[in-house]
């Protein structure tokens, strides 16, 4: 077994470009679910809200990539007072509803034959859209070390993630210790205390959504520009509930839940798959027992496993306060 | 006139002592003025209302029966629910049809029969949160804290001043969720009082509380009269209502059948038959 090998790939994996991207879209839902309350199971939906507008911008439009992402926030604000608007005056149950068959909508609309023209069906959209980003990357070579390995756009893209996640933590920090994110936090406990104090619960409720799901949004771009390329079934509910996952893994309303989460998340995820990888191939693992198409699936498995017995023995998460989460049980 | 050490209970009584004891009597200064207020769940008419005046500075008990509509009629006036018709005013101010949060913006602000202390929030944030007009509320400015920062210390030093006066200055820095049931009812009241209410309205503020802490809670009742506000709370428990009120309407099936000072109302017929008409038992706790 090659165990520098797997460790590079796990540690990779855990600062590389997917750990990114699930660590700004639970960022965007611990606003969401972690401070104010709301559950949101659309979170895919504006990831795809994001790359999408960036990718058919500038493949099809030929619109400055950066006047895209301008854009790429614009819809997502759209997509937050669409869901927002009818739902957030009813119980917390119907925004989960409605969320959860918006992004499957969006997923859908996506990949339809109809419109395949410009979203260009379940093959999604590929092209050099994110070349004007690249063409800023300073990065001449990658890197090749025996702990981490990426290509000079990985490489790139791996930075300016970082500096985006980074922003956003701080700006979540700032924010959640602000009298603002009193009145969200006081949302989540009791909708109509606060109501009986003379704040618009339905003000800040939306605020909250628009807010993480532009967070949501610039996951979405990451997403869009690693690739070079946008593809319908990349944003189904399986990505939200991942993004709650790594949430609840680090600990929801924690600044750092999220971050901490995606990291944890991804080098679990990617350590078991080569572990089993490496086992199948030097028959340390019979191959009736276990092949190596089937590695895929069983690490969900495994991380799966393992995620419930996190939940039994931690249930507030890596970071979360096992007190605090005690209280929720109302009495 | 007014000897100058005259109490707010003295001008209360004083004031409400040539009123006649009849439902839907007009006070010589009411805050509070309703008129054919209706709510009905499906078949049955939970609130029928035809006329109700609340007397400003006066301490005004609402009793009745389990299922009176008591607590309907609040969630009512305070924009909680919204009735199949009537209006009514606060401070001759149009109310019906106006969301909650700007009832409590205008001075009327309400707790719950089921107290509603936010649980995962210290209980300094509680109090805090009572604060009208915060500039760190507005989701920009909560990024710079030299916009609010001034502000939060005043808000912080009136909350430590209210938690110090209704004892639970010790508690600020635990979590709400930490406090004694009783303990609760203080804090809501509490914070209801960050929001500086002209109208206070307290639904069954005693209930589920030990008898030692609602003789404080009493106290407490007793003294926003004396800061110049107005209460009007829900109770069904007739010694309480004995104590503290200086008027008491009484409903029964959704109507207002009988009103009058605390001493004579209680032997009022009417009162008696809706207490014992359906209900033998005085002590029977609601809900």
């Amino acid at each position: 077994m090659d165990f520098l090998f797997i460790f590079q790939q796990a540690i990779s994996a855990a600062i590389g470009v997917n750990a990114i991207i699930y660590a700004l879209a639970a960022i965007g839902l611990n606003l969401h679910f972690g401070y104010t309350g709301l559950l949101n199971f659309g979170q895919a939906g504006f990831l795809a809200v994001g790359a999408y507008t960036v990718a058919v911008l500038v493949v099809s439009f030929e619109v400055s990539i950066w006047l895209a992402f301008l854009a790429g926030i614009g819809m997502s604000i759209l997509l937050a007072l669409i869901l927002g608007i009818p739902t957030l005056r009813l119980r917390a149950d119907y925004l989960a509803i409605v969320t959860i068959a918006a992004a499957e909508i969006i997923r859908q609309v996506a990949r339809s034959v109809t419109l395949r023209e410009y979203f260009g069906g379940s093959d999604g959209i590929t092209g050099k859209f994110g070349a004007d980003f690249f063409a800023l990357n300073p990065f001449k070579a990658g890197l090749d070390t025996p702990i981490l390995r990426f290509t000079p756009n990985d490489l790139w893209v791996v930075l300016v993630g970082w500096v985006l996640v980074a922003l956003f933590v701080v700006l979540t920090w700032a924010i959640v210790r602000s009298p603002w994110g009193r009145v969200i936090k006081a949302i989540r406990e009791d909708e109509d205390a606060v109501r009986s104090l003379g704040k618009s619960v339905y003000l800040y409720k939306m605020q909250s959504l628009i807010l993480g799901g532009v967070i949501g949004s610039f996951a979405g771009f990451v997403y869009a520009i690693s690739r070079q390329s946008v593809q319908p079934d990349n944003y189904s509910t399986a990505l939200t509930f991942f993004a709650y996952t790594v949430l609840i893994l680090g600990g929801a309303a924690r600044v750092l839940g999220p971050v901490v989460g995606s990291i944890i998340f991804w080098f679990l995820l990617v350590f078991v798959e080569q572990i089993l990888r490496q086992a199948v191939a030097n028959d340390l693992i019979p191959d009736w027992l276990l092949n190596p198409n089937q590695v895929g699936q069983i690490r969900f498995i495994l991380v799966g496993l393992g995620l419930m017995l996190l939940m039994i023995y931690r249930p507030q998460g890596i970071f979360g306060d096992k007190k605090e989460l005690a209280l929720n049980a109302r009495a | 006139m007014h000897a100058p050490n005259t109490s707010q209970k003295d001008r209360a009584v004083l004031a409400l002592q040539n009123v006649e004891a009849r439902p839907g009597v007009s006070k010589p200064d009411p805050i509070i003025v309703a008129d054919n207020v209706v709510r009905q769940f499906g078949g049955l008419t939970a609130v029928n209302v035809e006329h109700v005046e609340i007397q400003r500075g006066a301490i005004t008990a609402l009793i009745g029966p389990n299922g009176a509509g008591k607590t309907t009629f609040f969630n009512l006036l305070t924009g909680f629910d919204k009735p199949n018709s009537g209006n009514w005013t606060f401070n001759g101010v149009e109310l019906a049809g106006v969301a909650p949060h700007k009832v409590a913006r205008m001075g009327m602000v309400r707790t719950f029969q089921l107290t509603k202390a936010l649980f995962r929030l210290s209980v300094m944030d509680n109090m805090r949160l009572g604060a009208k007009n915060q500039i760190g509320e507005g989701i920009l400015r909560s990024l710079l804290p030299f916009f609010w920062r001034n502000q939060e210390a005043q808000i912080t030093a009136r909350a430590e001043e209210l938690l110090q006066r209704f004892k639970l200055d010790a508690k600020k820095d635990d979590f709400a969720a930490a406090l004694s049931g009783g303990q609760r009812k203080l804090l809501e009241m509490a914070r209801a009082l960050m929001v500086e209410p002209e109208l206070v309205m307290l639904d069954e503020p005693m209930a589920g509380v030990n008898p030692a802490l609602t003789q404080s809670l009493l106290e407490h009742i007793k003294d926003l009269r004396e800061q110049g506000m107005t209460v009007l709370f829900v109770e069904h428990d007739m010694d309480m209502v004995r104590d503290i009120s200086d008027w008491v309407i009484v409903m029964a099936e959704g109507k207002v059948v009988a009103e009058g000072p605390p001493n004579s109302v209680m032997s009022n017929p009417a009162v008696i038959d809706a207490y014992l008409g359906a209900h033998h038992d005085l002590t029977l706790e609601e809900d």
